[in-house]
């Protein structure tokens, strides 16, 4: 797991780069709360989790899901929550059945709607720190951020579209790690050539991403918005990458892997189009996540020299 | 359509692994001679089927190439005396299995000239059936390593016909190149090997698999074709492309029906060197006495093919190739996938005794982890199944669901384990398993 730790180093730094020393906070924040807990409970197990990096990696996924300008202890108690309800309550690594950052990210998004959904435009300085960051915990935050609207909350909401280059470079506001698309998409090709995941994962999402909404977007250009639009905004390339590859939530076989991502694909867009929330990829990522033992049944490899 | 249709060059089948070769240290050294030692051990049991039963005493004498030993049933085969001497003993030994069974024990005559005693040959025009008796009495069985009697396979039952044969050339196995050797070396003797199958069988062609990490052995076998109705078919290197069912799906692209045998397909699956073995004995009524080879590993000082008398004790062969380095480690009989880990160097080399492997001590253990469902085992297994839930099942010991998953046909390559990144024991577990469903089914 540490690879892919390190594959989240590029993007931790574009994340700093963007949004300042802020976004290095909440990540140190997030993962002190997930590796913690993980400590506190692998110690009389005999798990070997911290280890094998997997506790740090979901502090490092968690944060990197949130908006730069939730406070620390936000991110420490997401990081907390992850671990204990996406993991430990499990029985420990490899039992779990949803992505463990993604139920962090849930609960907060449940828990703060607001604070987890105002977005912060990018470039603000790199000592700057949001006052929300350093908010002292269970104040309301105090709204005094220059809050910018995302690229998917513009589409939706007020029809105006984020041109391309942007979103490449990551020019946009947007959660930490979602924003810079052209990272993603090195990180992501690197980690397919090294072989750490299985590629038809992503492929698989993002490919169906691509035909839906671009079938979509030729039915009706106006209310539906371009498929490569679709395909770098909104934290759907870091989803693919580092979200819908985990191994431990996702089927085991490569036929269930090419149902489990076209899953993801048709559901993000169902949830974007349709759905009240401009972003859908938490939820549909976590929803397959739930299905994933049936998908595993029924979809084995087809035993050799059996009859087919 | 009753023949099989292949194509050239490149094949393979799906799934599989693709573990280090480590062939280097041997793969052109020829075949040197073993000298002979002072005592040599011949357990009963060399093959899969009845164990043979012994047709001399203690204090006999007998003559390099005399049967010592009568096959147990129509499973089963005969054994002769590898060397020139006396029947010293017939009692419990170890065994390279672990366990210890009857072992006949001869003491070589140091003065005797070790001309072999050869069988008498049948007639040309003898029918299939004493052809076959006479390989049984040959003591012929498969030397890739089953060891299974080869005159039970060349035997085809009544209602049954053969179209094709195919000889087992892949040597799959890392490390090991006695087969490679041979066939570089015995290229005549392993065609003329196949023209006898082809005879006995009645079929009407052949093919030699060879994976493409031996050309020299390709370029042997070709010359060596003649006018044959058989070609040559190179294989992408990959392993367990050696086991025959994946043989078969590499050169016809068919699979043989779980449970079934290669004869449900109408082929017939023999290795290189039983080939090479079977001509001497049809040409000079040369029983099977001795065989290749692969003495090496990173523990062994002088790493070298080389052709062994059946039942001599591994420690003399060891010492034959300079003997052990100081960071020797495990010794493996067969090779690093499948071949059986050995507590003492004190067991004979048998039939099937294709490599002494000597790993070193810096082949380091690693601590089991979580699995993490990553799916690698599913895409190793060449048998389509499901390693990661078998082995679970094994450790719960569910034998219904484990049957129902089909665990009896995995053949325990061990392609497995070697893919797991958390290091879980799953050929290990699922041999467990198996033997769960075995005993589960000879209870009811
Ligand atoms: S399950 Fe059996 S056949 Fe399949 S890879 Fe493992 S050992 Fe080989
Ligand atoms: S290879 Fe090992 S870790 Fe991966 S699914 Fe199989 S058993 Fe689990």
């Amino acid at each position: 797991m540490f690879e892919v730790v390190g594959a989240t180093l590029p993007v931790i730094a574009a994340a700093t780069y963007y949004f300042g020393v802020t976004a290095f906070l909440v990540i140190a924040a997030a993962v002190v709360g997930a590796a913690g807990t993980e400590w506190l409970f692998a110690r009389d197990r005999g798990w070997s989790t911290l280890r094998d990096g997997s506790g740090l990696l979901t502090g490092v996924l968690l944060a990197l899901t949130l908006p730069p300008g939730v406070p620390l202890w936000m991110a420490f108690l997401g990081g907390v929550v992850a671990i204990f309800l996406g993991k430990v309550i499990w029985g420990g690594l490899g039992k779990n059945a949803f992505n463990p950052a993604l139920v962090g990210r849930a609960f907060l998004q449940a828990a703060f709607p607001i604070t987890l959904t105002t977005w912060v435009a990018p470039l603000g300085g790199t000592w700057h720190v949001a006052p929300s960051t350093l908010a002292p915990p269970l104040m309301k935050p105090s709204v005094d951020v220059i809050s910018a609207a995302s690229p998917l909350g513009l589409s939706k909401f007020q029809h105006q579209s984020t041109d391309l280059w942007s979103l490449l470079v990551g020019n946009t506001a947007g959660s930490l790690g979602e924003t810079a698309g052209l990272v993603l998409i090195v990180v992501g090709l690197w980690l397919t050539i090294r072989r750490v995941f299985d590629w038809r994962l992503p492929l698989a999402t993002l490919l169906t991403v691509a035909l839906f909404s671009g079938v979509l977007h030729w039915l009706s250009p106006s209310s539906h918005p371009h498929p490569l639009f679709m395909l770098c905004s909104g934290g759907l390339l870091f989803a693919a990458v580092f979200m819908v590859t985990d191994p431990v939530t996702t089927p085991l076989a490569p036929r269930g892997a090419w149902v489990f991502g076209i899953g993801v694909g048709v559901l993000v867009v169902l949830i974007r189009s349709w759905g009240g929330l401009p972003e859908g990829v938490m939820y549909a990522i976590l929803l397959m996540n739930a299905v994933t033992p049936l998908i595993d049944r029924k979809f084995m490899p087809r035993r050799f020299g059996g009859k087919s | 359509m009753t023949g099989v249709a292949f194509m050239l060059g490149g094949r393979t089948f799906r799934h599989g692994v693709h573990p280090a070769e480590h062939k280097e240290a041997t793969r052109s050294r020829p075949i040197e001679r073993m000298p002979f030692v002072d005592e040599y051990w011949l357990p009963l049991a060399q093959h899969i089927g009845a164990p043979s039963k012994a047709s001399v005493s203690p204090g006999q004498k007998v003559q390099r190439g005399e049967v010592i030993a009568e096959a147990g049933g129509f499973v089963s085969t005969f054994l002769h005396a590898p060397v020139t001497g006396t029947v010293k003993a017939i009692e419990l030994r170890p065994h390279p299995s672990g366990k210890q069974l009857q072992t006949i024990v001869i003491a070589t005559d140091a003065f005797a000239s070790q001309k072999i005693t050869t069988l008498e040959r049948p007639a040309q025009d003898a029918d299939a059936a004493t052809k076959a008796a006479f390989i049984q009495r040959g003591g012929l069985v498969g030397m890739g390593g089953a060891a299974f009697p080869t005159h039970v396979k060349l035997q085809v039952p009544k209602g049954k016909t053969v179209s094709f044969v195919v000889l087992n050339g892949c040597e799959c196995e890392p490390y090991l190149t006695c087969d490679h050797r041979v066939m570089v070396e015995q290229a005549e003797q392993v065609m003329r090997g196949l023209d006898l199958i082809l005879e006995l069988t009645l079929a009407k062609r052949g093919a030699v698999g060879v994976e493409l990490n031996k050309p020299d052995a390709i370029e042997a076998l070709r010359q060596a074709i003649g006018t044959r109705p058989v070609e040559v078919v190179g294989l992408t290197v990959k392993y367990p492309q050696g086991a025959e069912k994946m043989l078969i799906d590499a050169l016809s692209s068919r699979e043989v029906p779980s449970g079934g045998l290669p004869l449900d397909l109408e082929i017939v699956v023999q290795n290189v060197g039983t080939a090479a073995v079977l001509a001497g004995l049809f040409d000079h009524g040369i029983p099977l006495i001795e065989r290749a080879v692969t003495v090496t590993g990173p523990g062994i000082r002088r790493p070298a093919n080389v052709m062994v008398p059946i039942g001599t004790p591994v420690r003399q062969v060891i010492e034959h190739c300079g003997g052990l380095l100081p960071s020797a480690g495990l010794v493996v009989l067969g090779g690093p996938m499948m071949g059986m880990a050995q507590k003492s160097l004190d067991v004979p080399v048998t039939k099937g005794t294709s490599g002494i492997l000597v790993l070193d001590q810096s082949t380091k253990t690693v601590s089991e982890e979580p699995c993490i469902r990553c799916g690698r085992c599913l895409e190793a297994c060449p048998m389509f199944l499901n390693p990661s839930r078998l082995a679970q099942l094994a450790r719960a010991e569910l034998h219904d669901e484990l049957a129902a998953l089909h665990v009896m046909d995995c053949f325990e390559c061990a392609s497995c384990s070697f893919s797991c990144p958390s290091h879980i024991p799953l050929v290990q577990l699922i041999r467990v398993g198996k033997a769960l469903v075995r005993q589960k089914g000879s209870s009811q």
